[in-house]
């Protein structure tokens, strides 16, 4: 085990083990991070929405981007499988259909980091008990 | 390092793993495993939630649900429902008592809503075993940052600022007490917490141990740094496994890293922990006899001055600060004293843990700021009194505070106005009591515990507790007279006056404090020979209605002395004389007919 000889040492540490536990911070202040929710039912892991999310989970980290990716049951969009819904902080969630890791890329790059929006937004029919 | 998606905070606290959290953590395991999600998914045994009431408690992150009451059994649920289906699973969801709503995040919870963590920031939330997680947390980079930037001065002025006061009870400042131990001159000094907590029903020193035990060794560097030790002794009771064991767990894992022993952080500072075992008396929870026991010497308590920061363990200067105090320091140095102070109320900065306990709907460990009320506290957080009954009063302070009343529902808790009310903060345990308590019967408890404890060096205290106990004893039997009312008090003032230490000169807060809120149940005890609340068994009688009675004899055949006579289909009746009162007759009776008088 490494010792701690200065607090430069310390430092280095912390930023690292940073990553264990970044979930537990970022679930503890969902509302100032980007929030993906990933459609995982059983047509959309089919689909292959575990890729998705695992690509998204990566890219994501890699970029630095705050966020929390969760998995979720169906929404109902079984046509646009997978589907994802994107919620920027302060701004309403946005769904998307058809999202496979090139369309997911295209949505990190365009809509999380720079707020344009992109082809395959499906409109929002629906109210839940979370916004109350 | 393998990245989790999820992560399962299985609660691992002393109440939880009652309830066999411990199973429920396995048997995630061998679910997650069973389903090839080991890379996925990490489990991770936590220290306490604070919400005892709905344990076992279960957490998943990072979309926050948080389950209640699962069992081992639910574990496969969990996995398959909601990790890999990503449904919730909602019987095991906690339901708000008000809606009757499903809340599965914590956050929406009335019971976290108007909690502020900064002593209990990491229960809950960090595996208490892994000095690594406390490390990501920012953990001992306050103690870093203080041995590179700071002079002891300059360390002690930041605990000054925050206006930091002792947890354990007395509210001495926290900040003081370190200079005056600083200044005390000697070549070996000592730094000791004090986690001999005795109050009943009081357990937040033992959480947080158990939670988050590296905050408080952290926090005893610093203050050895500060006031010029080496060495640090923790006194806890042997009657706290789980603590001890994550304690010794915390200690090595520290001194593995460097961050106890010899030359910490490059700085010259050295610093080590000691842990000393306490047989569970109260009285060792005074400083003085805590470290006589730790000297090896009976608890005793001793008069102060000398104080310890003056003369203490083995004769040196020695600077004893509560757990619950100790949590605080690191997070007062990463966020600084202003922060701090923006908390809580001018005299009283920053939050208050309490044990919440009693008739109450949510009973657990909750942090509040000072200053919020014992409405905001019994009511909000607490979700009100059990089974809808009337509030009647809460203990606060454990056997050496008072009782508070509906009266002082809307008092902002700090030191000060619980003081000014009759009451004290104590260690922060708070028992709520109902419309079915008595009042004398509550003081009599409190003073059973106090004569037990009463180490016997002063007579006030060994003799003068007897003494009142036996009054209260006498009153509850329905033998006292109007005079012992008025010897009761006499007799209460005068161990105040004159007992050795804290604990005989507090001892009888809770007679008086009964005496004052609620004169009418001790007249109706001397008086009519009436227990108003219908607790006293002496007191109470039960008597069969014979417009109610349907003769069906099922009474009589339950009660095992026989005190009931009558014939069938008529109306029956209780020898008062021969009943034991044990209550059989009145679970057993289906038309209601008997009743307590």
């Amino acid at each position: 085990m490494s010792k701690v000889k200065n607090l430069q040492d310390l430092k280095k540490m912390r930023d690292e083990l940073k990553g264990k536990i970044s979930l537990r911070e970022k679930s503890d202040h969902p509302e100032s991070m980007v929030q993906i929710k990933v459609s995982m039912a059983t047509c959309g892991i089919a689909s292959g929405a575990r890729d998705t999310m695992n690509y998204m989970i990566d890219e994501l980290d890699s970029q630095a981007i705050d966020a929390v990716v969760t998995q979720t049951g169906c929404m109902g969009y079984c046509y646009a499988e997978p589907t994802i819904e994107v919620t920027l902080p302060g701004e309403k969630p946005v769904v998307f259909g058809h999202v496979n890791t090139k369309k997911a890329s295209e949505i990190i790059e365009k809509y999380i980091k720079n707020g344009e929006l992109v082809d395959g937004i499906i409109p929002d029919s629906y109210e839940t008990i979370d916004g109350k | 390092m393998a990245r989790f998606k999820n992560h399962i905070l299985v609660c691992g606290g002393t109440g939880c793993r009652a309830s066999e959290s411990e199973a429920i953590a396995v048997n995630l395991k061998r679910s997650i495993d069973e389903n090839n999600l080991e890379n996925d998914v990490q489990v991770v045994r936590t220290g306490c939630f604070g919400f005892c009431e709905k344990g076992p408690v279960v957490k998943m992150v990072p979309d926050n649900t948080f389950y209640v009451h699962v069992t081992p059994d639910d574990a496969e649920d969990l996995v398959l429902e909601h990790l890999i289906k990503g449904r919730k699973v909602e019987r095991l969801l906690y339901v708000d008592p008000e809606t009757k709503e499903h809340v599965s995040d914590s956050k929406h919870m009335d019971f976290y809503k108007k909690q502020i963590r900064i002593a209990l920031r990491n229960c809950g939330f960090i595996n208490p075993e892994n000095i690594d997680e406390y490390i990501a947390r920012d953990g001992y980079s306050a103690l870093g940052t203080i041995l590179d930037e700071m002079t002891p001065e300059e360390a002690i002025k930041v605990v000054k600022d925050s206006g930091l006061r002792g947890r354990g009870g007395g509210g001495f400042p926290t900040g003081l007490k370190w200079e005056i131990t600083l200044k005390s001159e000697s070549e070996q000094k000592y730094v000791v917490c004090n986690a001999d907590e005795g109050d009943p029903g009081a357990f937040m020193d033992r959480s947080i141990l158990e939670g988050d035990p590296h905050s408080v060794l952290e926090a005893m560097a610093i203050c050895g740094y500060c006031i010029g030790a080496d060495a640090g002794l923790i006194y806890i009771r042997a009657e706290y496994p789980l603590a001890i064991k994550r304690l010794k767990i915390a200690i090595e894992q520290a001194r593995d890293y460097g961050l106890f022993g010899k030359d910490i952080f490059g700085s010259g500072f050295n610093f080590d922990v000691e842990i000393r075992y306490g047989a569970g008396a109260f009285v060792c929870g005074e400083e003085t006899a805590l470290i006589h026991s730790m000297e090896g010497l009976r608890g005793e308590p001793t008069v102060k001055p000398p104080f310890p920061s003056v003369s203490g363990y083995k004769g040196k200067p020695t600077n004893v600060n509560n757990v619950e105090t100790f949590a605080n320091i690191p997070a007062i140095f990463l966020k600084g004293a202003d922060w701090f102070r923006k908390i809580g109320t001018e005299k009283s900065p920053g939050t208050k843990v309490f044990a919440l306990a009693g008739k109450v709907n949510n009973v657990g460990l909750i942090e509040v700021p000072m200053g919020t009320t014992l409405r905001e506290v019994i009511f909000d957080i607490g979700g009100g009194i059990k089974g809808g009954k009337k509030f009647k009063a809460v203990q606060t302070g454990g056997p050496s505070g008072g009782c508070l009343t509906v009266n002082h529902l809307d008092l902002p808790i700090d030191y000060d106005s619980l003081i000014a009310s009759g009451s004290m903060m104590g260690s922060g345990g708070m028992i709520v009591m109902d419309e079915d308590d008595c009042m004398v019967s509550m003081a009599k408890f409190y003073l059973d515990f106090t004569v037990e404890e009463s180490c016997g060096k002063c007579s006030p205290c060994r003799i003068g507790n007897k003494r009142l106990y036996e009054l209260l004893e006498k009153i509850t039997l329905g033998k006292g007279d109007e005079g012992d009312l008025t010897r009761l008090r006499n007799l209460a003032n005068v161990i105040k006056d004159t007992a050795l230490c804290g604990l005989g000169q507090t001892s009888p807060n809770p007679v008086l404090s009964t005496m004052d809120n609620f004169p009418e149940e001790y007249e109706a005890h001397v008086k009519e020979s009436k227990c108003p609340a219908g607790q006293c068994r002496a007191l109470m009688q039960y008597v069969i209605h014979p417009k109610l009675c349907t003769g069906c004899t099922l009474c009589a055949r339950v009660c095992p002395v026989d005190a009931i006579s009558g014939d069938k289909k008529m109306p029956h009746f209780i020898d008062t004389s021969i009943c034991i009162k044990c209550g059989a007759c009145m679970d057993k009776c289906k038309f209601g007919a008997i009743s307590i008088q």
